[in-house]
């Protein structure tokens, strides 16, 4: 009796040890399959072309107290041409939701359409839901044209 | 607490609850029954699930490909070279596709010769047969179109060829190559409609047709050689005997897919160039090459006939008969036997020689 109770204590030790490899070597197969496809959902960085100074056209092709959205990059920037000598710059990337902002000629502010934030010629929020005012960039003169570039 | 339900009560009362609702136990009572029968050659069977599974992994590897493919001309090319060199295993996912794709037609190819040496097309399995030689073409379909969308110099230049070759059809013809380009010329508008054919209007009709192929297979069940009467038959339960097997062999399919994907990764070639010459040795898949040898041989002119729509009635006549073998081969399985070897011979020969030439 005592050796029929050992022998199926033996057969059922290898039929465990059986199933532990085979479950773990399936396991680890399975795994092994699916990690390059979890790498292979991530997108890889694509380099953004780094600019720091971007023509933004003639000096007379904006009227004093209107604004443009110019390229900057691959983010759009605020050019205000706020009376004949003063000019401003901008990230145009709201800072609240990242929406596009546009200067509003009538009350001389910058405005984002999507959550109603306003922000003054210096950038600084005035009212609405932005928590940072915008990044300002630098306006310079070459001949006739106006060139933006980032503040050092 | 004498209305507490014990655990096995309360299983068996959320099991009855979900059958009463969704029927699921006669899923279960049809997986019980199935039964896969025992003979010389039972190993002919395990190729209608290898083709299933090479078939999943095309719309698993196919799914995961979209995310970075773009199907224009400006893009396409540079897109899958992005995917191969800069997304973390991209080349092997892009090679899987590839190499699973030509395993599927070689595994499809002999699904139907093994059905044709068995004479599985007997009747009542007429219309199995019928739908598989429809997802044959669809796959070569699905092998046509997909070829295109790297948007390399080979590719653009075997469907200039392809689609050429389907433009010498009589009567519908022009039409036809004109539909297949989405113009007078292979161009933009050719890959818009080959990505739309590839990703959604081929793997619709596929996915309906697999789905009546599998349901014909389990109405019937497995067809046993017309040499042995059914009765003899010894029988395995499909679920999980069959299916265990199945699965192993599943895994070692997958083991070769993996091994020929990571050894010989499939190549990207040169972008495309609508204003180049035709590289030397320009040829078609080789699931392709078979045809478009003959198409070579076939002189220009027989008789009053192009050779090339010579060689599309011939090569009509042949499918049209071959489509039709369980009408004509009833009661004549020795000559349906003949066919299938005369044909095999054939394209092994014409594709070898298409290699070679």
């Amino acid at each position: 009796m005592q050796g029929t109770d050992s022998s199926r204590t033996a057969s059922h030790d290898r039929r465990t040890v059986t199933s532990w490899l085979l479950g773990t070597g399936v396991a680890a197969s399975l795994a092994s399959f699916f990690y390059p496809v979890a790498r292979f959902l991530n997108p890889p960085q694509v380099a953004e072309a780094a600019v720091n100074e971007v023509d933004a056209g003639k000096v007379q092709d904006l009227k004093p107290n209107s604004g443009k959205i110019v390229k900057f990059g691959n983010k759009p920037a605020l050019l205000v041409r706020v009376n004949d000598t003063e000019w401003k710059a901008f990230s145009a990337v709201c800072t609240h939701l990242n929406c596009t902002v546009q200067y509003q000629d009538a009350r001389r502010e910058i405005w984002c359409a999507c959550h109603n934030g306003t922000y003054d010629l210096n950038g600084r929020v005035i009212s609405g839901p932005p928590p940072k005012p915008l990044e300002e960039l630098a306006v310079k003169f070459r001949g006739d044209e106006v060139v933006i570039s980032r503040r050092a | 607490m004498g209305n507490n339900l014990s655990s096995t009560e309360f299983k068996a009362k959320t099991l009855d609850w979900l059958d009463e609702r969704t029927g699921w136990r006669m899923v279960r009572d049809l997986m019980d029954h199935k039964v896969v029968p025992i003979h010389a050659g039972t190993k002919w069977y395990y190729f209608g699930g290898i083709t299933l599974f090479l078939f999943g992994v095309q719309i698993f590897t196919g799914v995961l490909l979209l995310l970075y493919y773009r199907p224009t001309v400006a893009e396409a090319f540079d897109s899958v070279r992005f995917l191969m060199t800069r997304v973390e295993f991209g080349w092997l996912i892009r090679s899987i596709h590839s190499w699973s794709a030509n395993l599927l037609i070689l595994s499809a190819f002999i699904h139907m010769f093994s059905v044709v040496f068995t004479h599985a097309y007997r009747r009542p399995r007429e219309l199995t047969w019928l739908s598989g030689i429809v997802l044959l073409g669809l796959l070569l379909g699905f092998g046509f179109s997909g070829y295109l969308l790297p948007w390399n110099q080979i590719s653009y230049f075997a469907t200039k060829v392809g689609t050429d070759v389907a433009g010498t059809m009589p009567v519908a013809g022009p039409t036809l190559s004109r539909f297949l380009r989405g113009g007078e010329d292979v161009g933009g508008a050719t890959l818009t409609r080959f990505f739309d054919f590839h990703v959604i209007i081929l793997p619709l009709i596929a996915f309906g047709l697999v789905g009546l192929h599998v349901l014909l297979v389990q109405k019937h069940g497995m067809s046993t050689p017309s040499d042995i009467p059914p009765e003899k038959v010894a029988q395995m339960k499909f679920f999980p005997n069959f299916f265990l097997r199945e699965l192993v062999v599943w895994y070692g399919v997958l083991a070769v897919l993996g091994t020929l994907a990571a050894i010989f990764p499939w190549e990207l070639g040169e972008k495309a160039d609508p204003f180049a010459s035709a590289p030397a040795g320009i040829r078609p898949e080789w699931y392709f090459l078979a045809q478009f040898y003959t198409l070579k041989l076939i002189p220009s002119h027989v008789w009053i006939l192009e050779g090339e729509l010579l060689g599309l009635f011939g090569f009509g006549a042949l499918a049209a008969g071959w489509v039709l073998l369980p009408f004509w081969a009833a009661g004549r399985h020795k000559l349906a036997s003949g066919v299938g070897v005369f044909l095999i011979c054939y394209l092994a020969a014409f594709t070898f020689l298409g290699y070679v030439k």
